[in-house]
């Protein structure tokens, strides 16, 4: 493999890179709206949320981002291929993330509900100054390993026809014909980003395990 | 939108899409048996008090848990002839299943056997029990009984994860998809058919894993 085709690789990587942190921006703040809808006291709103939630977690990537794709073009929009698999990609996060972040806003004791509630706050300062803040600091070990499985997730829009690092590393394979040695690297690039990030993950686990007991 | 709904290639591919779902599902337990069979023997190794035992676990575990299944299938794809074996997507999409669910099943499965106190096997022990009897009757079948909602979570994690094989063109219910799409162009109601048919299955199987665990499972709370 020479400089050409390696270079066509990390460009791939930084599709995959590029994705990845388009979805997890966009998951971010739909995320969170999913998490607050899920805790809603307003019950068809969260039933609306843990219904979305239940889709997303019961049905592959894969076929998500196939619907989203081809679903998109039929409601009319004309995107470009990176723009339908990075919402979709938005899509997924925001339903797993949105499942993190209510496991988290539930964790917080109810007690600072209560007082906040007796101090007179209403609900967004009462959720903006008081349990998210804590809430956050709950979910973190496990943002971070969503973010993990969405860089790995991320291969998939090389089925979809993509060409981010896992489709780089096809196309590469078949041009040389040495498959095993340009996966071998492709596997190699993801656990060099993955990697550091579960052991953060993990890390941040440990130090709120110290900390809340 | 102008756009019409035509679902009679879907209707017409249905027995063909229940075919696929057979296989997805036979794909999955498959590799789920294998994963499970994976992770008793890797948790034996990682327990080992010999770090050359032990590192090569931690290493398998950390690579395949920190590597797309996609890039995972296509290396042992091509791995596998070069080293001699050669055989058809489906079997070699099992094996890389069962290789990628063992890898967590591992890690489930030391959680569970971590959870068995001491003072059960020194018990065991004391009651005359050889070591194989105690590691089988008092180490790992509770421990496999306390991580059974992670192993079934992850049984399900798995047959959503088969969808990836019909890269290699394994039989399973996205490759059937996939071949009615093509002679078709109906993309959207084949795939979006399709997911509901995945939803339909993973909801199926919680039901049931949830039925085995309260009916056979759950200790006596009294």
């Amino acid at each position: 493999m020479g400089a050409p085709q390696f270079i066509f690789l990390l460009w791939g990587l930084g599709w995959t890179l590029g994705l990845s942190v388009m979805a997890f921006a966009l998951g971010i703040f739909s995320g969170l709206a999913v998490a607050l809808a899920r805790t809603s006291e307003w019950r068809p709103l969260a039933r609306l949320a843990a219904g979305y939630i239940a889709v997303f977690q019961g049905t592959p990537l894969l076929m998500q981002l196939f619907v989203v794709y081809y679903g998109l073009a039929l409601a009319g929009l004309a995107l470009e291929a990176w723009q339908a698999v990075a919402i979709g990609f938005a899509l997924y996060a925001s339903a797993f993330l949105g499942e993190i972040w209510r496991g988290s806003i539930e964790a917080v004791p109810r007690g600072q509900t209560d007082a906040a509630r007796a101090l007179g706050l209403h609900y967004f300062p009462l959720m903006k100054d008081v349990i998210l803040p804590q809430a956050l600091r709950i979910s973190l070990p496990a943002t971070v390993g969503f973010l993990v499985q969405l860089l790995k997730g991320t291969s998939l829009a090389a089925i979809v026809g993509f060409t981010e690092l896992t489709r780089a590393g096809s196309i590469i394979a078949n041009q040389i014909f040495e498959p095993l040695l340009v996966f071998g690297i492709v596997g190699g690039l993801y656990f060099a980003m993955c990697w550091p990030l579960s052991l953060f993950s993990g890390r941040l686990e440990r130090r709120l395990a110290v900390s809340s007991r | 939108m102008s756009y019409a709904f035509d679902f009679t290639p879907v209707i017409r591919g249905f027995p063909d899409l229940l075919r696929g779902c057979a296989g997805t599902l036979g794909l999955a337990a498959g590799g789920m048996a294998i994963a499970v069979a994976i992770g008793v023997c890797g948790v034996v190794l990682r327990r080992s008090r010999a770090a050359l035992l032990r590192w090569p676990v931690i290493g398998f575990v950390e690579l395949i848990r920190n590597t797309p299944f996609l890039v995972q299938i296509y290396f042992i794809f091509f791995a596998l002839p070069f080293a001699g074996v050669r055989l058809n997507p489906t079997l070699t999409a099992l094996i890389a299943l069962g290789i990628n669910g063992g890898a967590y099943a591992i890690e489930i499965i030391r959680g569970g056997v971590e959870s068995i106190h001491k003072g059960q096997v020194d018990a065991g022990l004391a009651l005359g029990l050889r070591r194989i009897q105690v590691f089988w009757l008092v180490v790992l079948i509770p421990a496999l009984r306390a991580v059974y909602p992670s192993l079934t979570s992850q049984f399900i994690l798995l047959t959503l994860t088969t969808s990836v094989a019909s890269a290699i063109s394994a039989y399973e219910l996205t490759s059937v998809a996939g071949i009615i799409e093509s002679n078709s162009f109906r993309s959207f109601e084949v795939y979006g058919t399709v997911t509901l048919l995945y939803l339909a299955m993973s909801s199926l199987m919680m039901m049931l894993f949830r039925q085995v665990s309260t009916r056979w499972l759950a200790y006596p709370t009294k």
